[in-house]
């Protein structure tokens, strides 16, 4: 269980958000909504660690993640602005790479069998620096596919996917919710969930903090 | 853990050798700087015998600086070191697989060259091997102690010249062994003290750079 | 947790710190004063003329005390980084921040100084002694510290980024003197010796003895009242600024 207690951030002078509190129980999905710069990438790169806040925690089944450190990276997977892959590796490199650095065994096989699925056939070996944006989405995408940790945290995950990428991505995201994975995720687009629970929580304006 | 550790150091040197006009910059600065000296001192050549240890560590010294700005700046900017803060595998195991594919990009090919610059300088057959160990030994500490300000200065205005500034001072014990030893060596004294400092240094260096340029990397990463 | 170490903390918030640290400087402005006075008047007129150096030794009363500083606020400024990387407290950070431009001061103090003493005795304005060689690379390291400060918008990154370096350069700085004293002796250098030399007097003792605490209760008095337009500066949005008389005013 994922638990935000009492947390303020501060960017530069600005108090994005304080005393927000919030939990998240597997089988979940969290809609994070808000204008643009209200504090969603920096609340879910809180969540993750990446930045410290200024006061409250982050608690995973009741620690708090600063405690935890590395193991609770185990737990986690984040798809950030950027896509985290290096554009003169291959996808199947990128790919594989990602997965060693997680600690998860991908045969080369199974690498290109979620490539493919992400809809990249044809495109698995190429250096990734020829791919379309969008391409290099899914590339960065397809972690997700191999990935075992139940928290995703998914920042804008649609941005620059087309139709069928966007559809299929939802079918994935609907299926980790229903094995009792919990997704944090900020989108423009509706998600539409078959199974568990879909909380929103907006940011931005006084007294948030109500799921 | 260590598979970890491996793989971001075939990373690292698998991308740097589909960039190979980078490698070769370092590579070049460094034999540049290395000739420059007798142009600007004259070809007298006890005086040049005289400064060549020293010439040529400084030389490398400004080499391996001039290197540091790229060891996290493009990984910080597509997301992997991102990425990298988040996997459940040290953080510090990371940094030195980082720092040790930087070594044998730029650092190992100096130690490589360095006998040819030595020739022009005419130094003793011995004294070229002193300086071939010296800079075998005090380049990866160069490459560890800077990896701690390319750390601090990810992302910064004027991070380049920044990390000299930062960097440098702490660099001066490596120096004055490196260079130390080979000079040793030429006036007869023998360099045994020297190289075994120099060694101490890199342990030191080891143990701790990794820890603070991984603790600097997660400030620069906010 | 015993209510000592509460106390303590309750003195790390920049709210109650505040108007504490501006108590504290006028008084040390005051000793520092005294203390700098009486110590440059004993240096000047109560020091007897040293038989061997003649009446150009007298710098070293300003010298001596200078270099020290320089290196124990160096250590002290990595102290405050520690605490506040271990503590997470913002002042700590903020002293850190403060006592750096007066470091930097004293190191450059020193090798001044050094250079004024070392042109009558040596004939050269710079001698490459160990000493006056490892407070040049101090004064360095300051002006890193200080630059990467300055180079970082964001004050709570400058604060821990800042904290990183001064640990990692006073762990250097040992390092750092060992091997260019090394240096030193195999290169046969001049040997600057400005404290053993001639045999220091009990008067000449004291008179060093009172100058350094005057350069005590200076930078004590400096960092404070820097500290207090740190704390303003960084606090400017808060209720408790906002209410201050000379904020008000």
């Amino acid at each position: 269980m994922l638990e935000i207690v009492d947390l303020e951030c501060v960017r530069g002078d600005r108090r994005l958000f304080s005393g927000l509190a919030f939990s998240l129980e597997s089988g979940e999905l969290l809609h994070l909504h808000g204008h643009n710069g209200s504090g969603k990438t920096t609340l879910m790169r809180a969540i993750c660690g990446l930045i410290r806040p200024t006061a409250g925690e982050v608690q995973w089944n009741g620690t708090d993640i600063r405690r935890l450190g590395e193991e609770f990276n185990r737990e986690l997977a984040y798809v950030g602005h950027r896509n985290g892959i290096k554009d003169d590796l291959t996808g199947v490199e990128n790919l594989r790479i990602s997965c060693v650095l997680d600690g998860i065994a991908v045969s080369e096989a199974k690498a290109w069998d979620a490539l493919e699925q992400m809809g990249l056939k044809g495109c698995e070996d190429l250096p990734v620096r020829v791919l379309s944006q969008g391409q290099k989405r899914r590339v960065s995408l397809a972690r997700l596919l191999l990935h075992a940790s139940p928290l995703w945290i998914l920042d804008e995950p649609f941005t620059a996917l087309d139709k069928a990428a966007v559809g299929f991505l939802q079918t994935v995201i609907r299926s980790h919710v229903e094995r009792a994975g919990m997704v944090i995720l900020t989108t423009h687009q509706e998600v539409s969930l078959t199974r568990g629970q879909v909380k929103q929580l907006q940011l931005g304006w006084k007294g948030d903090g109500d799921v | 853990m260590f598979e970890a550790f491996l793989i971001i150091v075939r990373r690292d040197i698998t991308l740097a050798m589909r960039r190979r006009s980078d490698l070769f910059t370092t590579l070049f600065f460094f034999v540049i700087v290395v000739s420059l000296f007798p142009l600007g001192i004259g070809p007298e050549m006890n005086t040049l015998r005289l400064i060549a240890p020293g010439v040529v560590w400084v030389a490398a010294l400004l080499a391996s600086m001039l290197a540091l700005e790229r060891l996290f700046a493009a990984d910080f900017e597509d997301g992997t070191l991102e990425q990298m803060l988040l996997v459940p595998q040290p953080l510090s195991l990371l940094v030195l697989g980082k720092v040790t594919a930087h070594w044998l990009v730029t650092g190992l090919p100096l130690a490589i060259v360095a006998p040819l610059l030595g020739l022009q300088y005419d130094l003793s057959p011995e004294a070229l091997g002193v300086l071939v160990v010296s800079l075998l030994l005090g380049t990866p500490a160069l490459s560890l102690i800077g990896a701690i300000g390319a750390a601090l200065t990810l992302g910064l205005r004027g991070g380049g010249v920044l990390v000299s500034l930062l960097v440098l001072p702490l660099c001066i014990p490596v120096l004055i062994f490196g260079a130390g030893a080979v000079e040793a060596n030429v006036s007869g004294l023998g360099e045994q003290g020297h190289l075994s400092m120099l060694g101490a240094l890199l342990v030191l260096s080891l143990l701790f750079s990794p820890l603070a340029a991984s603790a600097a990397l997660r400030i620069s990463a906010e | 947790m015993n209510s000592r170490l509460i106390n303590w903390f309750k003195f790390s918030s920049p709210a109650t710190y505040y108007p504490l640290a501006g108590r504290l400087v006028p008084l040390f402005s005051v000793i520092a004063l005294v203390l700098i006075g009486v110590g440059l008047y004993m240096s000047f007129f109560i020091a007897p003329t040293d038989y061997k150096q003649g009446e150009g030794y007298r710098i070293i009363f300003v010298h001596v005390p200078a270099a020290w500083m320089s290196m124990f606020i160096y250590v002290v400024m990595a102290v405050w980084s520690g605490l506040g990387l271990v503590f997470n407290t913002r002042l700590s950070a903020m002293m850190a921040k403060a006592l750096a431009p007066t470091g930097a001061m004293f190191a450059f103090l020193a090798l001044w100084t050094g250079a004024f003493w070392g042109k009558p005795m040596w004939g050269a304005w710079w001698v490459w002694d160990a000493r006056l060689t490892s407070e040049l690379i101090l004064l360095f390291l300051y002006i890193g510290f200080i630059a990467l400060q300055g180079a970082i918008d964001d004050p709570r990154r400058a604060d821990r980024a800042g904290a990183i370096l001064a640990l990692v350069g006073v762990v250097n700085i040992p390092i750092i003197y060992f091997s260019v004293k090394w240096w030193n002796t195999l290169h046969q250098g001049a040997s600057v010796s400005i404290t053993k030399g001639s045999s220091m007097g009990q008067v000449m003792l004291w008179t060093m003895l009172i100058m350094t605490l005057g350069f005590w209760a200076y930078s004590i008095a400096v960092s404070l009242a820097r500290v207090r337009s740190i704390i303003l500066e960084r606090e400017r949005d808060t209720t408790w600024v906002s209410e201050l008389p000379e904020v008000r005013g």
